[in-house]
């Protein structure tokens, strides 16, 4: 009998108990890898290390081809992600009717949103570097890229705009408006942050991408920069910069892991710093953004 | 007869709609025409029962042997040791926010639960090589500097959010009467939870598990820093071993032309992993699909 009591207890009490454990632990490892980093890498932190190239000697070696070339690939993908992302969101959710080629349609998106990504970097190298010949240039990575984070930017536009309520819908229909205006003046606008949301979102799931890039061989030493797109002369900017070799925070962070000597791994720690300041930075706007989408929402 | 213009915009404009969503379907068929490409190119040079069969992997080498086996092996492994953690600690905390803490409580571990799904990949391959193995050091004295356990167990830790999310989406779903047709019968809330509402969640709970098992087995940063470059058959996971993604990025790491067999064989490893996660991506679709209509 008295047994039985405590077995009543423990059981009733595991979940409350072993639920909290379980969440300290996880966010505890997330706690000590930052830590960890952080204890790594600071000292390495300087204004050199962000004004100099990759070198032989771990000291003077520096991030700059990486995050310039990581600003490069983040503009271009933002660029290429948005309006193909929001247009296929758009058609999913307020034009395709029920049927079989939505329900293809939607599997199809579900099915490449779980497709590795170092698959997508097969098939960057094939298509975009020796088909169209972009060679391993900017534009070649920020393409597959896109490819990789495509289906985020699509779920979170629908699940925006399903948050719309019909009745703004209406309200516009019975107004005259045709559909494409009911589309572009009402529901875009009211959908609008939960829209960016989704889009930032994406590009912080970018910024870290390393495989894909490897795969379609972005290279791991760099020593100078894509040409910059401002020119002193008219018409003052020059897409030249497309078209040469790049590399990006997250690739040279596994350049130096990868080196058996100490002191780039503290370089490695240094530039996972920034790297990590960033995705954290870029994921909070997206979850804020999303958050006051959500709150205007429920007020309308 | 008139034309009427705004008809015309809008038939245009739809048409272009059209076109952006079916971009996905062109890059599905895109991903599967190239694997399958190189892929027969391949098996036109080493038969498939070879690749299938043989219990060694050395393209690179002198000796050459195209045995998928222990890259699968070592993907599989890291999998499993990744889904052990991930499923342990993910459905644990999915049972906890979503019965036993207040959604405002919710609202705010969920979102801090996400950054473990932000940390890049290479963040938890440098933390999985040069943290956890010395830690795991201290358990194991004969642990490798690269093995399969320290990604194994790191990988679970970034998936952890994938299961605690999905499987608290799929429970919340699991309408309120249900519950307390499990109370009124005089069960206590732990009977209803494991009772009522793990049950009816199951299908979102184990479409959660197979996303989750599709994302280990694609993970390529982790594995490859911290489980080493060397395929080797065996299933003591304190040794170093070569996953199939990290096969692709060492070849892809050296310079290896185009049209060589080394080339062909990231395309037959490539194809492999597309298959595996392909399968387990659709089941968990449908799986997901059938307990939203459920309860709709």
């Amino acid at each position: 009998m008295h047994e039985e009591k405590l077995i009543y207890k423990i059981r009733d009490n595991f979940f409350p108990v072993a639920g909290l454990l379980a969440t300290v632990v996880s966010l505890g490892v997330l706690f000590v890898l930052i830590i960890d980093v952080f204890k790594d890498g600071y000292m390495r932190l300087n204004l050199q290390f962000l004004t100099s190239y990759p070198s032989r000697i771990p000291e003077k070696a520096g991030i700059l081809s990486a995050w310039v070339g990581t600003v490069w690939i983040m503009v271009l993908t933002a660029f290429l992600i948005f309006p193909i992302g929001v247009a296929s969101g758009i058609y999913l959710e307020e034009y395709a009717k029920p049927g079989k080629i939505k329900d293809f349609l939607e599997i199809n998106i579900s099915n490449l949103a779980g497709v590795p990504s170092i698959i997508y970097g097969l098939l960057g190298l094939q298509i975009f570097v020796y088909f169209f010949k972009m060679d391993r240039s900017v534009l070649a990575g920020a393409l597959t890229l896109s490819l990789v984070v495509l289906p985020i930017v699509i779920v979170a536009t629908r699940e925006a705009l399903k948050a719309v309520p019909l009745s703004l819908r209406e309200a516009s229909f019975a107004l005259g408006a045709n559909k494409l205006q009911t589309v572009v003046f009402q529901v875009l606008p009211s959908a609008f942050s939960g829209i960016l949301s989704g889009v930032i979102l994406a590009m912080s799931r970018a910024i870290g991408e390393t495989a894909p890039l490897i795969t379609i061989g972005a290279l791991t030493y760099i020593a100078f920069l894509p040409t910059s797109p401002f020119t002193s002369e008219f018409p003052f900017i020059t897409f030249q910069g497309l078209k040469d070799y790049f590399t990006v925070l997250p690739i040279q962070i596994f350049n130096w892991v990868s080196r058996p000597q100490k002191a780039f791994h503290s370089n490695a720690a240094a530039g996972i710093i920034i790297l990590l300041v960033i995705s954290l930075f870029i994921n909070f706007l997206a979850i804020y953004l999303r958050i006051k989408f959500e709150k205007y929402m429920r007020r309308r | 007869m008139k034309i009427n213009k705004n008809k015309i915009i809008e038939k245009i404009s739809e048409g272009a709609l059209f076109i952006s969503a079916s971009l996905s379907i062109f890059v599905t068929i895109g991903i599967i025409l190239v694997l399958l490409f190189e892929t027969i190119e391949f098996f036109k040079e080493v038969p498939i029962i070879k690749f299938l069969t043989e219990k060694q992997w050395t393209p690179l080498f002198e000796d050459k042997h195209f045995g998928i086996l222990p890259l699968l092996n070592a993907t599989i492994l890291t999998s499993l040791i990744a889904m052990v953690v991930a499923i342990s600690f993910g459905l644990t905390i999915a049972v906890y926010i979503s019965e036993y803490i207040k959604p405002e409580q919710r609202m705010i571990i969920k979102p801090i639960m996400e950054i473990l799904a932000v940390v890049p990949t290479v963040v938890y391959g440098y933390f999985a090589l040069l943290f956890v193995t010395p830690l795991l050091r201290k358990i194991f004295p004969d642990i490798s500097t690269f093995n399969a356990l320290s990604p194994g167990i790191v990988m679970g830790f970034m998936i952890i959010p994938i299961i605690a999310t999905l499987s608290d989406d799929a429970m919340q779903a699991v309408p309120k009467w249900l519950r307390e047709g499990g109370y009124a019968l005089g069960a206590n809330k732990f009977q209803v939870t494991t009772g009522v509402v793990i049950p009816s969640a199951l299908s979102g709970i184990m479409a959660s598990f197979i996303l989750g098992v599709s994302r280990a087995i694609g993970e390529t940063m982790i594995v490859t820093i911290a489980a080493g470059q060397m395929p080797n058959l065996t299933f003591n996971v304190l040794e170093p071993m070569e996953t199939i993604t990290a096969y692709i990025v060492q070849v892809s790491l050296g310079d290896t032309p185009a049209g060589t067999l080394e080339f062909k064989t990231i395309f037959a490893a490539g194809m492999t992993l597309f298959i595996l996660t392909f399968i387990l991506n659709i089941i968990s679709y449908f799986l997901k699909n059938k307990y939203r209509e459920r309860y709709r």
